[in-house]
């Protein structure tokens, strides 16, 4: 197994608060990673840090071999290219139209120098992929939570990334588009081989999506595992916490 | 300690509003790349506010009119109210008032929408993306207002003269055309160091230094907005306020210089 993703007793304070306190995980190639736990505990702050939009106070985040502390802004570019990021609520651009935002990363930067066409049929495929054909013309403003969200997910994978970051895909939707979410997620992961950092409350995001789970608490891992090790866990915390799950 | 912290954070503003404007200096290559948004930009702010700086403008150099024709009056010089208010609206109140009008409805457009993408993460969305915000948000719409600003104080300038002809005409017996002979004779004055007619350039000069303050500030205060709608509010409401604040002291220093200096 090739680590891809490595927190090595990472350190953040956000408020007076260590948020992040003392957090070390590993992330393998090709694995579809869960991080779950209470709200408040790190998670998203967690996530942030894997793309570099927040930097450590102490404690190292190494991404395919970069240190995210001591990595050039070009090579930081350079690296988040080859990534993805699904934010909460989408964070879809509101002044462009579905087409123009899951091209907008394309056009942008243009790496592999793309035809206009070239670019338009690629938006098209990932809008299939995330089974929202014919959404390209589409305000975000005329489309609903979850039909954002998977319009974050196309734009995300626009670039065929070899790394996916999801900031809770669940949250918000109902159990029958909370479910056929997973079941993208997993998908996605096997048919493009993308490595994927979950984070995630929900248990039903575990069953579907996971190889390997982390359940964080105060900024630090308390259990951690395969998929199976962590729903038979026997961890009093982890029970306490799952004991809550409304699935 | 509230002062001091007040200043810091005034300090920390204005250091940003400069580099944000030396970031968009180095993107002016990517003006032909962006086009298409600085179009759509002089269309927001130029077009959707044009019967604002109509209406104001006119109003404004009535009240000039009136204003200093009632006094003129009094001595006999009412011929003299088409030079007045020609300088007065080529000089200061066009730019003025259409700088005004630009803070307080296109900057604070600029801060609430930029503001809004700050607070619901389109932003951050741009930084994963590796897209360059300066020159996708910012440059766009900073081009469209220092372009924009100067052609809507010309129109103001015109709307101004003409209402101040309608007042010398119905209220000072002054008549129409002695007004505008007067006002454009006044306006054809030219510079010691351009051979054009000062009043006129100083004006648009002036006005174009307003349109790019106005966008640096609003566009800052929107992108540095925090913490939800609260903090939406309090961009735009700094974006309007500094955007007055620095059309004053600015116009204050620009008439020195051509005037006096």
């Amino acid at each position: 197994m090739e680590p891809v993703i490595q927190f090595e007793n990472v350190v953040k304070n956000l408020g007076g608060r260590n948020v992040l306190d003392g957090l070390s995980l590993t992330v393998n190639r090709g694995e579809t990673f869960v991080i779950m736990g209470p709200s408040g505990t790190g998670k998203s702050v967690t996530l942030r840090h894997a793309i570099g939009l927040m930097q450590a106070d102490s404690g190292r985040v190494v991404v395919d071999g970069h240190d995210l502390s001591t990595i050039s802004p070009k090579d930081l570019g350079a690296l988040r290219r080859s990534m993805g990021y699904l934010f909460q609520e989408g964070a879809l651009i509101n002044w462009l139209n579905v087409g123009d935002n899951v091209a907008l990363p394309l056009r942008e930067n243009n790496v592999e120098d793309l035809s206009e066409q070239e670019i338009r049929e690629r938006v098209e495929e990932r809008l299939e992929l995330v089974r929202l054909p014919g959404t390209m013309d589409k305000m975000p403003s005329e489309i609903s939570g979850g039909m954002k969200k998977r319009v974050g997910l196309a734009r995300a994978l626009v670039t065929n990334p070899e790394i996916v970051l999801y900031d809770e895909p669940n949250a918000g939707l109902d159990p029958e588009i909370s479910m056929s979410t997973n079941l993208l997620i997993r998908e996605v992961a096997d048919s493009m081989g993308i490595t994927s950092i979950i984070v995630t409350h929900l248990l039903s995001c575990v069953r579907v999506v996971a190889d390997r789970v982390a359940m964080l608490e105060a900024g630090r891992v308390v259990v951690e595992g395969t998929k199976e090790e962590f729903l038979n866990s026997k961890n009093e915390r982890l029970l306490s916490f799952l004991g809550t799950d409304p699935d | 300690m509230r002062p001091l912290s007040e200043f810091a954070n005034f300090a920390r503003s204005i250091g940003y509003q400069v580099d944000l404007a030396l970031q968009v200096a180095a993107r002016l290559p990517h003006l032909w790349k962006r086009r298409s948004w600085i179009s759509e930009q002089l269309f927001l702010s130029g077009v959707k506010v044009l019967h604002v700086v109509l209406l104001v403008g006119f109003f404004m150099g009535m009240i000039v009119s009136l204003q200093t024709g009632i006094e003129l009056s009094r001595i006999g010089q009412q011929d003299q109210i088409g030079t007045i208010v020609g300088i007065s609206m080529a000089r200061e109140m066009g730019p003025f008032i259409t700088g005004i009008i630009l803070a307080a409805t296109v900057g604070s457009a600029l801060a609430a929408e930029l503001g809004t993408m700050a607070v619901s993460d389109e932003l951050a969305a741009l930084e994963v993306l590796s897209v360059d915000r300066t020159s996708f948000l910012v440059l766009p719409r900073l081009v469209a207002l220092t372009i924009i600003c100067p052609l809507l104080t010309v129109l103001a300038d015109t709307v101004g003269i003409l209402g101040g002809g309608f007042v010398a005409q119905a209220q000072l017996n002054v008549g129409f055309e002695l007004f505008f002979d007067s006002a454009i004779e006044a306006l054809q004055t030219p510079g010691k160091v351009v051979p054009l007619p000062k009043d006129v350039y100083a004006g648009l000069f002036k006005s174009t230094v307003f349109g790019t303050l106005v966008s640096v500030i609003s566009c800052s205060a929107g992108l540095r907005a925090r913490g939800g709608a609260l903090g939406v509010g309090n961009a735009t409401r700094q974006a309007v306020r500094d955007s007055i604040i620095a059309i004053i002291i600015a116009n204050y220093f620009m008439t020195w210089i051509f005037y006096q200096a």
